[in-house]
Parts: structure tokens; sequence; C-alpha cells
């Protein structure tokens, strides 16, 4: 029977049925960080147990470290003991950690991928919620809380009910300085924050099919946003490509046999989807939040809605409060909205690709008078190739900081934060009230060379016009 | 490892309305920098509450009239975002024993289902009547009935719904998956040696 790679990957790490008719889930691949791993640790220590596959966990350390302090003790004695904590308790149960001093250390969303751990075919969980990433690689890949991280690291395996699949097809030609960034936040805004409650979001199509891994991945981190906890693309040449020889692929022989069986996870054709969405990658648009959450997304053309065209009682409330938070007004154009602060990073979008775009457009041009700017590789493994290709130079020149890798200003628990309601271009994920460390902060989410352009000219700009996009060969 | 068989809840309500409250607001990320949960129910929508110089805001939370309610009403999409645990930790730590809302965000329902929280879902003119009801008398017992799948306060009773393997779990005190998931062991073990990539 044709079966999706969802179904496939489920059936292959499947142990059991549980008494409430969940499944036992085998997690073959488990990554920690530092803020939600330590009271799982405690919650095993109190139950006296230990972990069965200390070989298959991972630890980095990415939501507290400081981006531009290198030396430890940290300035914050919290965030200090949070990293010690974590140092401490893979030591004792055998946990490879990619501390800092390996060179390895990062966003734990981006070093999966770049040690060539997250492989097509797996399970994997973490104690975050944009472990939807991997999904990119043809995984399986849940966010968890921290219960199940002491589950999984007791058992391997956690309790889950099966998800519905829903295929969304992107066919098409992405207009010039459309990123997967746009692509991802016109889904949202198109099927809604919980369209995809209780689906798996399988994305497919040409889009897809020609998107870079480091693309698939932007889409797929997001995936939450709308809902869907679990989101991937199926594994193709693209894939085995990009894992071909990273630290943690398998080698000679077994590659060969690796490769044929990640193959061989992907959705066979006919198989059966429970919702099917079709979108036209030319309906996309360079997209910018103007709201409180990820779906309140127009484009770059579009103005700010006005509640009393609202349809329902609802959605007319829902932009009252964002409007009110964002101190936005209704109907006024999205363009030209000044900013305080720019923010290129984060797990969706501070990878190679992400910077090398907006170093091939922003060089010679200057970051505007009074804009803080900061760029924050997603890894040290980033950090390094970017200044062995002089990227940093370029973002320094034009007057970004160029920071140490770490989640940084994406949720602001390291000292990088907006200060009062400073409004913020952000390439991150999430526009929370408060998200970016200030209460009152304000955050647009875009892509990172709409950051780039909202950064040169001090307010919400066309990335395409400032940087004359369209004379450029297309960016995708 | 028995655990509580939880079929109802029975206490004061209070209803903190709105949709996609988020667990960023739950739960600002600046208070998780901890190493346990514990003190956790003091930063519970923590900036919603407070203004900066630390005075109260104007929110249920604050209105003496709900103080020690056990049951928490919202809106829909309660408990999107991220999938820290301390969001159910900070609203249990608080005093809540139950959340009734329109719907809840996947990894949130679990976490909550996972530390014996029931999240039970109502149509939003049934959250108004409930909380019409404790608007007009705070100190009005309401009931969640996980077993039966119903909420009763005053002389009225309104529909609820708990997704079936979370009310199993609760009801039979099997929220806490651990020791099912221990027996399983051995067939852990077997799966595992399916797989070449789980290979030590
Ligand atoms: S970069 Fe942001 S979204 Fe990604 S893991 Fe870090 S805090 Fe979470």
């Amino acid at each position: 029977m044709a079966k999706s790679l969802f179904e496939k990957v489920w059936d292959a790490h499947a142990v059991r049925k549980l008494a409430n008719g969940q499944t036992q889930l085998l997690i073959g691949t488990h990554l920690i960080h530092e803020v939600t791993s330590p009271q799982a640790f405690g919650m095993l220590r109190d139950l006296g147990l230990k972990v069965l596959m200390p070989h298959r966990t991972f630890a980095t350390v990415d939501h507290i470290v400081p981006t531009d302090q290198l030396v430890e003790p940290f300035a914050d004695p919290l965030a200090d003991a949070m990293i010690k904590e974590l140092r401490k308790n893979c030591q004792e149960f055998g946990i490879t950690f990619f501390d800092r001093s390996t060179g390895k250390q990062g966003i734990v969303h981006i070093v999966g991928p770049e040690q060539g751990i997250t492989q097509p075919g797996t399970t994997i969980a973490c104690g975050d919620s944009h472990t939807s990433t991997h999904g990119a690689f043809g995984a399986i890949a849940f966010g968890i809380g921290t219960t199940q991280i002491r589950d999984v690291l007791a058992t391997q395996t956690m309790a889950l009910g099966k998800l519905k699949v829903r295929r969304i097809n992107v066919d098409g030609k992405l207009r010039p300085g459309v990123y997967a960034k746009d692509v991802i936040l016109h889904i949202i805004r198109t099927l809604g924050v919980n369209g995809g409650t209780g689906y798996a979001y399988e994305y497919a199509g040409s889009v897809f099919d020609r998107f870079s891994m480091e693309e698939r991945m932007t889409v797929c981190n997001m995936s939450i946003e709308g809902g869907a906890r679990v989101g991937y693309v199926n594994p193709d040449e693209t894939t085995f490509k990009y894992l071909e020889g990273r630290p943690y692929s398998p080698k000679g022989q077994a590659w060969t046999q690796a490769v044929a069986s990640w193959r061989s996870f992907a959705s066979d054709p006919g198989c059966h989807y429970d919702d099917v969405v079709n979108i036209r990658a030319e309906d996309i648009a360079p997209t910018v939040t103007w709201g409180i959450n990820p779906g309140q997304g127009i484009s770059i053309e579009e103005k700010i809605p006005d509640p009393s065209a609202a349809q329902a009682v609802d959605e007319k409330a829902s932009i009252e409060e964002a409007l009110a938070y964002m101190k936005l007004k209704p109907g006024a154009p999205i363009k030209g909205t000044k900013i305080d602060v720019a923010f290129l990073g984060s797990c969706t979008n501070g990878r190679l690709s992400d910077f090398q775009e907006v170093a091939k457009y922003i060089k010679g041009k200057k970051v505007a008078p009074g804009v803080k700017a900061i760029a924050v590789p997603g890894s040290q493994g980033v950090a390094v190739l970017c200044e062995s290709l002089g990227i940093d130079k370029v973002l320094r020149e034009a007057g970004f900081e160029w920071r140490a890798a770490g989640c940084s200003m994406c949720l602001a628990m390291n000292p990088d934060k907006l200060v009062g309601d400073q409004l913020c271009a952000s390439s991150s994920n999430r526009n929370f009230k408060g998200r970016q460390g200030s209460p009152t902060g304000r955050t647009l989410l875009m892509s990172p060379l709409m950051v780039a352009a909202a950064a040169v000219t001090g307010q919400v700009s066309d990335a395409r016009e400032v940087f004359h996009v369209r004379d450029l060969p297309a960016a995708v | 490892m028995s655990l509580e068989k939880i079929t109802q809840v029975t206490g004061r309500a209070v209803n903190v309305p709105g949709n996609d409250i988020d667990t960023d607001r739950i739960i600002p990320a600046r208070f998780m920098k901890c190493v346990t949960f514990d003190g956790l129910g003091e930063y519970l929508f923590f900036d919603v509450r407070k203004n900066a110089d630390g005075t109260d805001k104007p929110h249920p939370l604050n209105d003496p009239r709900f103080k020690g309610a056990t049951i928490l009403l919202s809106g829909a999409n309660f408990g999107c975002g991220s999938s820290r645990e301390h969001a159910p930790q900070a609203i249990q730590k608080y005093g809540f024993r139950a959340i009734v809302a329109e719907n809840f965000a996947e990894i949130f329902f679990g976490n909550c289902t996972t530390l014996g929280i029931p999240c039970a879902t109502a149509s939003r003119e049934d959250i108004a009547k409930i909380s019409a009801a404790v608007e007009a008398n705070p100190k009005l017992d309401v009931v969640l009935d996980v077993a039966k799948q119903e909420i009763r306060f005053g002389n009225q009773t309104v529909k609820a719904s708990i997704r079936d393997t979370a009310r199993d779990a609760l009801v039979n005190g099997r929220w806490d998956a651990i020791g099912e998931l221990l027996e399983g062991k051995p067939a852990v073990l077997q799966t595992a040696a399916k797989l070449p990539y789980l290979a030590a």
C-alpha cells in the first residue's frame, strides 16, 4: 500500500500500543539544550533512572549564551548556573555536549543538521518547539515538554497519538526577492496559526524540489507557527548531497546503504493525504507581520488591516488588540514604518545562505543612523564559514554588529533585548507580545533581506526596491 | 507508579479572556532562567499582570474576587507558541487544576495532560455562560467532570470535551506515561535493533 513518509517513519518507530490508545514511539535522536533539560534530569534523579541510550542524545547551549562575552563566568549568574548544570548533567550521564570550546556549539536546530546528526527516515525529539526544522531532511521531528524529555532520556520513547498529514504543494516560480521565509509566512497567513493542529505538514511541489536544504529548514522551522507540530520535505538528491561527508553521516559502504534506505522513506506516489493545499509560487510576495502572532502578516505592498473592515467579531477584536500593542495605524501602509532595531539570526534564518544573501546586496550600503543592527550566526560553524568568506566584514562595514553564535534576540534570554517599545525588524520566527525581551517591545517578522532593507533605510521597506533586486540574477 | 485518578475537578473559576494566548505570555522567557520549576507560579502572566514598577495592572488574576480559583477559562488556541513546560508548570504552581478553553495548541495540551492538568474544550457560548455565572458569583463552585465530559455550575450543565487518549489517561491515573514506557523496554530494544542508525 502506498504510504506517506510520515506513516513510514511512524511505523518503523512504533514500539507498541499503550493502554490509552497512544503509541509508544521510539525516538532515534534526542537533542537537548540548557533551558528545558535541567528539570528533566532532576526528575530522572528523583526516580532513580538512567539514560537508556546516551549515545543517541546530543546537547548544546544556545538560548542563554551571551553573544558578546566569550569567557565564563557569564555576567548573568542564572545563565551561568544553567550552562554549568548542563555540563554536569552531560558528564554524569555520558551525553555528547557541543560546548563552546568544541567549535560545534550553536542553536540546536542548526547544529543537528550541520553535524549530520539529522538524517532522513529518523525520529527526532527536542525540548523546543522549533524541532520541526529537522523535518527538512525527511525526519519526523517533534518539539516536546520537559516531562517528555525525561521520558525520552529514560526510555528513548514517548507516548504519542498519530498525526494526520496535510500535503502543501507550492508550485511555480518564486519572484525575485521572495524567499523561503516569505513562503512560510504566506502559508501561515493562508492556513492560520492553528490551522495545522493535529497535522504533520508535508511540503512539496516544484519550489521545494528546487530549494536548498537551508531554505527547506527555514520553512519547516515555522511549521509550529502554523499549529503543525511536525513539518517535513521528502528526502532527495539535495538532501543526500548536503549530508555527505558531515561528521555524523555514515561513511563508505554504510553511506551507500543509508542513502538507499533514506530514499525508500520518501512518500509513495498516490499515497493518502488527509488534506491537500495548493499554493502558487507567483502569489507569494515579500511578507511582513504587523501584529502579535505570525499569522498576522501582509505583503510589503499591502496596508495594515483595519478592524472596522473585519468579517467576524473575533477577527476585529484580535486586530484591535494587535494594533493597540504594536502602536500601528489601521489602513496605513506597512512600508515606511520606522524601525529601531534590525536583527539577523535565529534558527529560522541564521544560516550561511541567509548572511550570504544579505552580504551580497548590502555591500557598500550603511545602516541608517539611530538603528541598532545585529547579526548573530546560528552556530559556531556558520560563524566560521561566514568569516572565511568575509561576510562578517561586509556586514560590519555596513554597520551591523557581528556576534557569537546563539539564539540571542529571538527570545532574549541573554543580554540581547529590545528596550521599551522599540520596533524590531527581525528574521526570527515569533512576534508575540514581549518576545524580544521587553514587555512592550515590538517585532516585525520578515526575510533576512527585508531586515537588511529596513536596516539601511531605517524603515520597513521593499528590499526589491532598496537593493534593485530585479537588476541582479534571481536570488533563489 | 500509582497516580491519582482525575475524574473531576471542582473549584472556583476565573476567566482570562482572549484568543491565541501564547506560552511567552503565560510565562515570559526571562523567568525560564532556572534549573527547577519551583516558584514559577508567581510569574504566571507576569507581563500582563504587572507594570514595570511592580504594581498590578487590571487583570482577572489580580482581582481579589477570583483569588483561589482552580479552574482557568480562556479562548481559542490557548497555549500556542513555545513548547516550554514552564507554562503549564506555572499554571499548576499558581494553583490551577484544570483549564477550559475553546481549543488548545498541541504541545501545550500534551504537556498539561502529562502533568495531570485536564484541558477541556467547550464552545465559546458555554465558556461565556460559565464566566457570566462566576462574574455574578465568584464563589460559585464549578465542576469539570472529566469522565462525563461536562461542566456543571449553579443549576446549569454544559458540554465539555477532552480527547479520548487524554481522558482515558486522566481518569485511569495513567497521565504520567513513564511507568508504562519503562515496562516497554524489551519491545523498545527490539524495535531499535531494526534501525541501523541507532547502533551504538
Ligand atoms: S533561535 Fe529562537 S526559536 Fe530558535 S531555538 Fe533559539 S529561541 Fe527558539
